[in-house]
């Protein structure tokens, strides 16, 4: 929740107080996707320097902004583990779902006011391939 | 550092390497003054945009109180030059669908307000002028940010952005401030080549071997700056043009005349207080001076309005290092690579944080 737009929040609340709408936020999920090259930069200890290096700042700049919510790196595909329910049968298998080159490798949830916003931070990152989605409203 | 001279909210954009229709032959017919400017808009755009006089209607349209100033600059992409929206949306770091919308929503606001297409009156040709201006240099910064990176069709907006400048100052001849938007993008312009080393890295505007520095471009922003001068009107882009050419003089002394900078930027804060002014006149005050004016002016800058604002932190961790206050820089820094779009800026700072 960005410190600025706290006062917005409670002066909606409080002029809805007699309404049955309440405030939502909207998120925003960036999600990065990595090569097999970067997933081994990495996990590796000197060029795991250089990828921190860029990333770090990235990540204190959504933190100092008051934009960011939440964060999860996530190990290479290889480690993944997929669950499918075929009818009544069950499928556990190796490896991630999509079979694709780049693999999703973290994400970061951020309060931003509108689409625009969440696109130039997605243009901060200091990565090759970034996805950006709105989340859904929480049910609660 | 990287606030001097950067047209400001400068993007990243893909290009289609399509021409700017300028010089094609008349339409058969002209269009007649006060028709609805939709009309006219889709006509205009459908005939190549031919007719000079016509063109600069279009630019008073898309540039009119009515439309929302963040769609001024994509509409006149599209309606005098013919960019696609796709293209449009990748220079201003909007989602494609989003950007048709805006555009669509924009000429339906053109059509529903009835706005005629014609040249405002004479009282009204000023301020409508400044925003045209705007729009016109909004697309210039567009083009800028990653302009020597790896993609080089990208260098097609900026140069299309000169070009609408050149229209601009050939149909109206006697508008300083248009002269002196033109001699801001070539001063620009020409240090292209100079911002990248043979390997790619960033240099900054103070490192940058002038030898690369396009002359002919210098040359014609200089004629155009005195041209303008004559009219004896100062203006925004006039000083911001005139601090680009203290910042080229350096081609022929050999040195930077910092205080005429700081001079300039003071003039340029009193007329348009930008937060790219404010960090702008502090980084020169800073140099022509002493680091602790410049960080003096930093300071009085409100902080919440430079939260995102990547210049102002890359000016800060410069003159916390000048100022012998290494854990502020080191952050300073910090905030100014998370902040930058650009690789070769953010390896740039990374390199001067650490040494």
């Amino acid at each position: 929740m960005s410190k600025s737009r706290l006062p917005a929040r409670h002066q909606i609340e409080r002029t809805t107080r007699f309404c049955t709408w309440r405030w939502t936020p909207v998120h925003y999920s960036l999600l990065f996707y990595l090569s097999p090259e970067d997933f081994a930069a990495r996990a590796d200890p000197e060029k795991g320097k250089t990828f921190l290096g860029a990333f770090l700042p990235y990540m204190r700049a959504l933190r100092d902004a008051g934009v960011l919510v939440a964060r999860a790196g996530l190990q290479p595909p290889e480690t993944a583990t997929t669950l499918r329910q075929q009818g009544d049968k069950r499928l556990v298998q190796d490896g991630p779902y999509a079979e694709t080159k780049e693999q999703l490798g973290g994400l970061f949830v951020i309060d931003v006011p509108d689409l625009d916003t969440a696109l130039e931070w997605a243009a901060r990152y200091p990565g090759k391939i970034v996805e950006v989605r709105p989340n859904v409203k929480p049910v609660e | 550092m990287a606030a001097h001279g950067d047209p400001r909210q400068a993007r990243g954009l893909a290009a289609d390497g399509g021409a700017p229709p300028v010089d094609r032959p008349l339409p058969p017919h002209a269009g007649g003054r006060g028709r609805p400017a939709a009309d006219e808009a889709q006509r205009v755009a459908g005939a190549g945009a031919a007719l000079p006089d016509e063109r600069l209607k279009l630019l008073f349209i898309c540039a009119h109180p009515a439309i929302d100033t963040a769609v001024r600059t994509p509409l006149l992409l599209q309606t005098v030059l013919g960019l696609d929206a796709a293209r449009i949306a990748s220079a201003f770091l909007v989602k494609p669908a989003t950007m048709g919308q805006r555009l669509s929503r924009a000429k339906a606001k053109i059509r529903d307000a009835g706005i005629r297409f014609e040249l405002p009156d004479a009282a009204e040709l000023r301020p409508r002028l400044d925003a045209v201006l705007e729009a016109v240099y909004a697309a210039y910064g567009a083009g800028w940010d990653d302009a020597a990176g790896a993609d080089p069709r990208r260098k097609d907006l900026a140069a299309e952005a000169i070009e609408l400048g050149r229209l601009l100052r050939r149909l109206m001849p006697g508008e300083p401030e248009a002269q002196g938007l033109l001699a801001l993008m070539l001063h620009c312009e020409a240090r292209r080549n100079a911002r990248r080393s043979a390997a790619g890295a960033y240099i900054p505007l103070s490192d940058q071997d002038p030898a690369r520095w396009s002359r002919p471009m210098i040359q014609e922003a200089e004629q155009l700056l005195a041209e303008a001068a004559q009219g004896r009107r100062p203006g925004r882009f006039q000083l911001e043009a005139a601090i680009q050419s203290v910042h080229a003089q350096r081609a022929v002394t050999g040195a930077t005349d910092w205080e005429a900078v700081a001079l300039l930027y003071e003039g340029l804060v009193r007329t348009a207080p930008t937060i790219g002014a404010l960090v702008g006149r502090a980084a020169a005050v800073a140099e022509a001076y002493a680091p602790r004016r410049g960080w003096a002016l930093l300071e009085e800058i409100p902080a919440e309005a430079v939260e995102r604002y990547q210049p102002y932190w890359a000016v800060a961790a410069h003159l916390l290092t000048r100022l012998g206050r290494p854990g502020e820089a080191a952050a300073a820094y910090d905030r100014a690579i998370g902040l930058s779009q650009d690789p070769a800026v953010r390896e740039y700072l990374g390199r001067h944080r650490a040494s």
